[in-house]
């Protein structure tokens, strides 16, 4: 009781301090912020007070029959679902903008401010609820142990979903940091800050409370990239507000050491939340779903201390031949290089999962997206280190081969483990006893390849051109090319990616309408996948023998 | 020691000593996981999230 | 367990089994690359060259710069030239760090969808930049740059420039007593073509005072974002003798 009243103290003092704020407020964006704070404050508040068991003791949901704490995870997944249309959406609009500019309407919608809203929207809203929907399915599997805080772990998600609906309203108004990827500005930086604490605190006391001696690898990874995150952003916002009642801030680093910041930032935002967190849902569900331990416990401990010891240097390789010093730029390059070893070490222990069951390539579309990720994973940490060495650097960098090598590995890798896990997920769930229909997840599946395909090679041909026409001397010993006509040359490739984005939006469609329906309890009838003849002589039983 | 002595002091170092010991704690570190007490545990430990179904009980 | 197993060989065995002994050991492990990389860039004399020229920018060119970043400018535009033959024939020298060291935050970029803007201040005049903004491609007909217009459209309301120039001089930008005391003054005067320059390029050498829209009657916030366009690389003479004796003495970048 004590409890429910002091929170509920907490979001009415929450309530009044953002309405003051928004009163008060010096500019116009941090007041709407304020309402937009105030009108969470008062949910809360509400949902606090309704939820209060005025005549028992509370206890962690009583009537849940599962072993598990799941709630989280179901709007967890339906987050995910709904952040990542949001963002290919907006990923769309941008790449419809740079082909046709007539599409920037006005200050609100111009490229400028819509593309963190789509930058963020996929990583941070998209990609984070995906990891924190399934960090905590597998943390709790894996230690037999229902969450730790409970109540906590809620406040994580709804907490969590304020601050994508600040950052992203708040870019829409011109409220940035002007930092990539960590453009909210310095209050959402601190409510992320809270909110990123409780997440520390409910997922390492799941694992304290654990009935499972073992800590499982997947863990690790979750473990890392919370942390590693955490530290990220705490150093890289460190910000002087101009006023207490405004939205704008300087942060404290300028020049060259914020550029490094930055990218130290940067890099790892890719590293930690994009590679390290999304590894840890490979741990689990590439094993779960093939019915197969990991192809080798001991590669994967490897995997983990070397990729997060290499990744964290990696971040210099973003500011080749700036005015970053020589030697910060070298030790970049070579921790890049080097940094291809672990992760192939990582993709081959994914892939080689499946040694003995390769034949449910061509029979579940879930481990057929799973394989596809991974191929991607593979490819896109070769692609990094290849354009991390400097010669091939000063051609690729600020050319449309980086926009190129982000998207095969956010869309290859990251996209589609997070589809896979979504079907992984969303039966078990909602106790069905499959998705609605597995031909749509095929559907799925070669949509969005075909579409990253597109996206990825029109932008190789967009950088590679830009960055020859850049640097093209005719025989007079003059540049060719005008910087207008580079441009001009790109409109082709501008309109193959964004059909290639469109693909990938309709892929998403569909897992849409297949989540929907699943969730709903419709069950489709439909022809398995591929019915192969019998093979008298196939039919024999196998001899698993996995190399540990 | 001014600053620019400093940064040779530092990168000699790199370039020496500190190449060498990082050399020798990565492949220590590297055959780590593979001494020959560790299979089992490996093993158990690969094996442990088919246990139980996805409900627990 | 095994039995026969010793106890150093248990080690990793108990780092798998200890939650914060992981955390603590991942902790350490991620923390050793920033460290190296990061801590030395704020003591390693070397860093940012002595050269001389960078001052902080005027109220008027802060403000313009805000709208930069809040305009997203940097998602397309660098201001970090590459020391190549290509890059400095068209952009001008190569970017030194002393002409960033004010720039809270740093607008490097990392793409260029449209040119680089380091060297871009006295480029272009005045109305070519304010009908360039208004509608890009009436000037560059390849242009994709969204339009800017509503930028002329609307006052320039930079909220309190003495609060935003207390709040750089807290973070290392070194503003005087007597710049934060005039800074919403010097906002208005320098983009008053009737005020006195000298005033302003007392404390901000070379500071360029005039009207930047073409609208001598309204302070816009086209205004404050052209005389940033108009500052930038313009601080540091790069192609003086002063100069280039200074960048030879460069080692180790």
């Amino acid at each position: 009781m004590e409890s429910v009243v002091a929170r509920a103290a907490v979001w009415l003092a929450v309530l009044f301090i953002a309405i003051m704020a928004s009163a008060v407020a010096v500019d116009s964006a941090f007041a709407i912020h304020m309402v937009i704070v105030a009108l969470a404050a008062f949910i809360a508040l509400v949902a606090t007070l309704r939820g209060a068991n005025y005549s028992a003791k509370a206890v962690a949901s009583p009537h849940d029959p599962s072993r598990y704490d799941d709630d989280p995870i179901r709007w967890g997944m339906i987050a995910t679902v709904f952040w990542g249309m949001a963002g290919f959406l907006a990923g769309l609009y941008i790449a419809l903008e740079l082909a046709f500019p007539v599409l920037n309407f006005g200050e609100y919608i111009n490229f400028g401010r819509l593309r963190p809203l789509h930058t963020s929207a996929v990583i941070f809203a998209f990609g984070g609820n995906a990891l924190i929907a399934t960090s905590y399915y597998v943390v709790q599997r894996t230690c037999r142990a229902r969450l730790a805080f409970p109540g906590l772990a809620r406040f994580v998600f709804w907490g969590y979903q304020l601050f994508i609906v600040l950052a992203a309203t708040g870019y829409l108004l011109g409220v940035t940091q002007g930092k990539e990827y960590a453009e909210p500005e310095w209050y959402v930086d601190w409510w992320l800050t809270i909110v990123w604490v409780s997440y520390l605190l409910v997922f390492v006391g799941t694992l304290v409370k654990r009935a499972e001696p073992h800590i499982y690898v997947a863990n690790w990874f979750y473990l890392a990239f919370i942390m590693t995150v955490a530290m990220l952003h705490l150093v890289n916002n460190i910000d002087i507000p101009v006023s207490w009642v405004g939205s704008k801030s300087y942060p404290l680093w300028a020049g060259v050491q914020g550029a490094l910041v930055q990218w130290w930032y940067g890099h790892n935002a890719v590293g930690f939340f994009l590679t390290a967190g999304f590894l840890a849902m490979m741990y689990y569900f590439v094993p779960k779903q093939a019915g197969r331990p990991v192809y080798s416990y001991r590669l994967s401990i490897i995997h983990f201390w070397a990729l997060i010891f290499l990744y964290i240097w990696a971040g210099p390789h973003h500011l080749h031949y700036t005015a970053l010093p020589d030697w910060a730029q070298t030790l970049g390059m070579v921790f890049s290089v080097m940094l291809w070893m672990p992760s192939w070490g990582g993709m081959i222990n994914g892939l080689m999962t499946l040694n003995g069951a390769w034949d449910k390539v061509r029979t579940d579309p879930i481990i057929r997206m799973m394989v596809m990720a991974l191929a991607f994973y593979g490819m896109s940490t070769f692609e990094g280190p290849v354009m991390s060495i400097k010669t091939v650097n000063s051609l690729s960098h600020y050319t449309d081969w980086t926009i190129g090598h982000v998207h095969s590995g956010a869309l290859g890798w990251n996209g589609m483990i997070t589809f896979a896990c979504v079907y992984y997920l969303v039966p078990r769930l909602w106790n069905r006893e499959r998705m609605y229909s597995l031909r749509m997840i095929n559907w799925h599946f070669w949509t969005a390849t075909i579409g990253i395909v597109f996206y990825a090679s029109s932008m190789w041909v967009a950088g590679i051109t830009q960055g020859l026409m850049w640097r093209e001397y005719g025989a007079d010993g003059y540049l060719v090319n005008t910087f207008a006509e580079t441009v001009a040359a790109l409109h082709p490739m501008y309109i193959l990616r964004a059909f290639g984005g469109l693909l990938y939006l309709s892929g998403a469609v569909i897992m849409t309408a297949n989540v929907w329906l699943t969730i709903a309890g419709r069950l489709r009838i439909e022809e398995p996948l591929r019915s192969a003849p019998h093979d008298a002589a196939a039919d024999r039983p196998l001899v698993a023998t996995p190399a540990v | 020691m001014n600053a620019t002595s400093l940064y040779d002091a530092l990168r000699h170092m790199a370039d020496s000593w500190g190449l060498l010991a990082m050399a020798v704690l990565f492949v220590a570190f590297a055959a780590w996981p593979f001494r020959p007490g560790a299979r089992e545990n490996n093993e158990a430990a690969a094996k442990m999230i088919f246990r139980d179904d996805d409900h627990g009980e | 367990m095994t039995a026969h197993s010793t106890p150093m060989l248990e080690r990793h065995k108990k780092l798998e089994r200890n939650v914060s002994l992981l955390g603590l050991f991942a902790l350490v492990t991620v923390a050793i690359g920033g460290i190296v990389e990061i801590a030395p860039l704020f003591w390693i004399d070397n860093t940012i060259e002595k050269v001389k020229g960078v001052r902080p920018y005027t109220p008027l060119e802060q403000a313009g710069r805000n709208i930069f970043v809040r305009e997203g400018c940097y998602v397309c535009h660098s201001q970090m030239i590459r020391p190549f033959r290509d890059e400095v024939e068209r952009y001008g020298h190569y970017s030194l760090a002393a002409e960033s060291m004010y720039d809270h935050p740093f607008q490097w970029g990392s793409k260029r969808t449209g040119p680089d803007l380091a060297r871009v201040g006295g480029r272009y005049s005045d109305a070519w930049q304010v009908q360039h903004l208004k509608d890009p491609r009436s000037v560059v007909p390849e242009s994709i740059m969204p339009g800017y217009a509503f930028l002329a459209k609307n006052e320039l309301d930079a909220g309190d420039m003495k609060a935003s120039l207390v709040a750089l001089k807290d973070v290392g930008v070194p503003y005087t007593a007597d710049d934060i005391a005039k800074a919403n003054d010097d906002l208005k005067a320098q983009a008053d073509p009737m005020s006195v320059p000298a005033e302003l390029q007392k404390r901000y050498p070379k500071a360029q005072v005039r009207d930047f829209d073409g609208d001598p009657s309204r302070l816009t916030e086209m205004d404050a974002l052209v005389a940033y366009l108009q500052v930038l690389g313009t601080m540091v003479d790069v192609n003086s003798a002063a100069a280039q004796e200074d960048l030879a003495k460069e080692k180790g970048r």
